[in-house]
């Protein structure tokens, strides 16, 4: 094998052809040994993340039937099923994207565009950035004390969604304040120049043109509840429910009902989590099948941010 | 005060292209206006008089304050911090200083319109573009709006090249058109004056062409102040010219009398090209 040494130096006045080839073969040889070394760097996370889900699909996928979706927990693992644990997981998102989306987006909108740039402004920003930062089962203490007990809501799916809308809160506010940030300085000039208010400026042409990029985040939040287990159990999450709560919309006027807010719940990664700890390989198979619509949910959640840019962004040009 | 006309209230002046003499009101009023970003002074105790239903250019090398004056119509400055005016600037026939702070920007901005040096569509229709300084006063009449929307694209020669297509993005259009579309929606709201900010620095030779005309026939309705740093433009587009050196008005007078006799050897050596 050739030496890897440095480059022979080369007088350009001097240098026959050979000599010029010999010193490009030897130069070239490093950007092989790179890309060699990338790849290789590359394939150790794609191929470790890609064995793990082949692992969990051949582990869980005979149990993946119409059964196990329309199943309670039960105590022959055959029987079990995820079906108050999936009732429970949209219920739950369903208050953290009602509470949590349109607070957060408002503060990102207010920190962006609204609020004086001085010290108080500058001590929020960071502490939103760091706040996307601390660790869920921090937020799962915080509820404990402050919905479950302070306030009154008791374990239920009310104080999980608030929980966990807290928790992205973060992230949907960086995601925001990066979007509306993007929006050039020009069009906000021209908006302002035929007499609008900052409010009409921000509603007709801030909002709308940074709406690709805020629900980019407001999905990659919503991916990253769907998985959080820690604060839930925290906050006291069940883990056997052989009930569903009463139905958000009902037949009878007025058609919504909001009991199910203070009923108990379980979400899909507690009910894996659950299985898990139990002994015995059959409940192992349901834990997979579990993992496995987790996982999918996530990646189709990840899957449709990425399209919604896609196609908000190609409508958007300056 | 130099090179200010004498009287207040109108003025007497040979017109460029005729030679004969024609009666100017006085639209506004700049006295003493000084400018300030942050501890630095911009400008510094600008008079002058603009002149209704006439173009007045604004000229001088890079730095000079000649963007910084027009922006004080408009008060675009009130969107950066730190940034404030003294003096006055005074919009007839009310006598209003629109530069007071007492003033609301929103009601300045709702007379004095704007088209900037880049063409700024909004991502939003042809029609929607034009349309959106009416909406923001909150016209809602269709009928209204399309007349104003024609009447606004026919001033500012679009309206052939676009009446098929309202509902098309105003970005789809070619730079110049873009431009247009800009004045346009400048115009919508009859303004009483319109600013431009150089606004064919990023237009090629025949979309500056199409500007430059537009702006020459948009002075018979309406006051036009524009910034330029191209001299030939200046010269073929307005009525009065103003040269401005750092921070400070220099020369102010009719166009032509500038260009052939300037007063001041500073002017002259900006228009001979000798700095700048």
């Amino acid at each position: 094998m050739a030496s890897l040494s440095p480059p022979l130096a080369i007088d350009a006045s001097h240098a026959t052809v050979a000599d010029i080839r010999a010193n490009v073969a030897q130069r070239r040889r490093w950007d092989l040994v790179f890309a060699v070394l990338g790849l290789l760097a590359t394939s150790i996370g794609v191929v470790t993340l890609l064995a793990l889900f082949i692992d969990l699909v051949m582990d869980g996928y005979q149990r993946l039937t119409p059964d196990f979706f329309l199943s309670f927990p039960s105590r022959r693992a055959s029987e079990a099923g995820i079906l108050s644990a999936w009732v429970g997981t949209c219920l739950v998102m369903l208050v953290t994207a009602v509470v949590g989306v349109p607070l957060a987006v408002s503060a990102g909108l207010y920190l962006e565009e609204y609020a004086p740039r001085n010290w108080l402004t500058t001590v929020i920003e960071i502490n939103v950035s760091n706040l996307a930062a601390v660790p869920s089962i921090v937020y799962g203490l915080l509820a404990l004390g402050l919905f479950v007990y302070a306030l009154g809501f008791g374990q239920s799916i009310l104080s999980a969604g608030l929980t966990l809308a807290l928790m992205i809160m973060p992230i949907i506010v960086v995601a925001t304040r990066e979007a509306v940030r993007a929006v050039p300085h020009t069009i906000r000039e021209a908006a302002y120049a035929v007499g609008a208010t900052r409010w009409q400026v921000t509603r007709d042409h801030v909002l709308p043109y940074s709406i690709p990029g805020i629900a980019t985040g407001v999905i990659i939040g919503l991916a990253r509840a769907i998985g959080e287990t820690a604060p839930l159990i925290t906050i006291g999450a069940l883990t056997f429910i052989a009930y569903l709560p009463n139905p958000p919309l009902t037949t009878t006027p007025p058609f919504v009902n909001f009991d199910w807010l203070w009923s108990g719940f379980t979400v899909l990664p507690i009910q894996m989590f659950n299985w898990v700890s139990r002994p015995g390989t059959a409940f192992h198979a349901n834990a997979a099948a579990a993992g496995i619509v987790i996982v999918v949910l996530t990646l189709l959640m990840n899957g449709f941010a990425i399209f919604l840019r896609y196609r908000l962004r190609k409508r958007i040009n300056w | 005060m130099k090179g200010v006309m004498s009287n207040p209230v109108s003025v007497g002046v040979p017109s460029p292209q005729s030679g004969s003499t024609t009666q100017r009101n006085v639209k506004s009023s700049i006295r003493d206006l000084n400018f300030f970003y942050g501890d630095a002074q911009a400008l510094k105790h600008i008079d002058m008089e603009i002149y209704e239903h006439a173009v007045t250019a604004l000229i001088g090398p890079s730095g000079c304050g000649k963007s910084t004056l027009l922006r004080c119509f408009n008060r675009m400055h009130d969107l950066t911090p730190h940034t404030r005016y003294e003096g006055e600037i005074r919009l007839f026939p009310d006598d209003v200083n629109i530069v007071s702070p007492e003033v609301d920007p929103i009601e300045v901005r709702m007379r004095i319109s704007m088209v900037f040096q880049k063409p700024n569509p909004f991502p939003k229709s042809i029609y929607e573009n034009v349309a959106y300084g009416l909406r923001v006063r909150g016209v809602r009449n269709k009928t209204e709006l399309d007349g104003r929307v024609e009447a606004a694209l026919r001033g500012a020669a679009l309206w052939e090249e676009v009446k098929d297509r309202l509902g098309e993005p105003g970005t789809a259009l070619s730079g110049g058109q873009q431009q247009r579309l800009c004045i346009a929606r400048a115009l919508a709201t009859d303004p009483e004056i319109v600013l431009f900010d150089e606004p064919t620095s990023a237009l090629d030779p025949i979309a500056t062409a199409s500007i430059e005309d537009l702006i020459i026939s948009m002075a018979g309705s309406v006051t036009v102040l524009i910034v330029t740093h191209n001299m030939q433009q200046a010269a073929r587009v307005s009525t009065y010219t103003a040269f401005m050196y750092l921070g400070e008005l220099i020369e102010y007078g009719p166009t032509n009398e500038m260009f052939t006799r300037p007063r001041e050897q500073r002017t002259s050596d900006y228009l001979t090209g000798r700095f700048g």
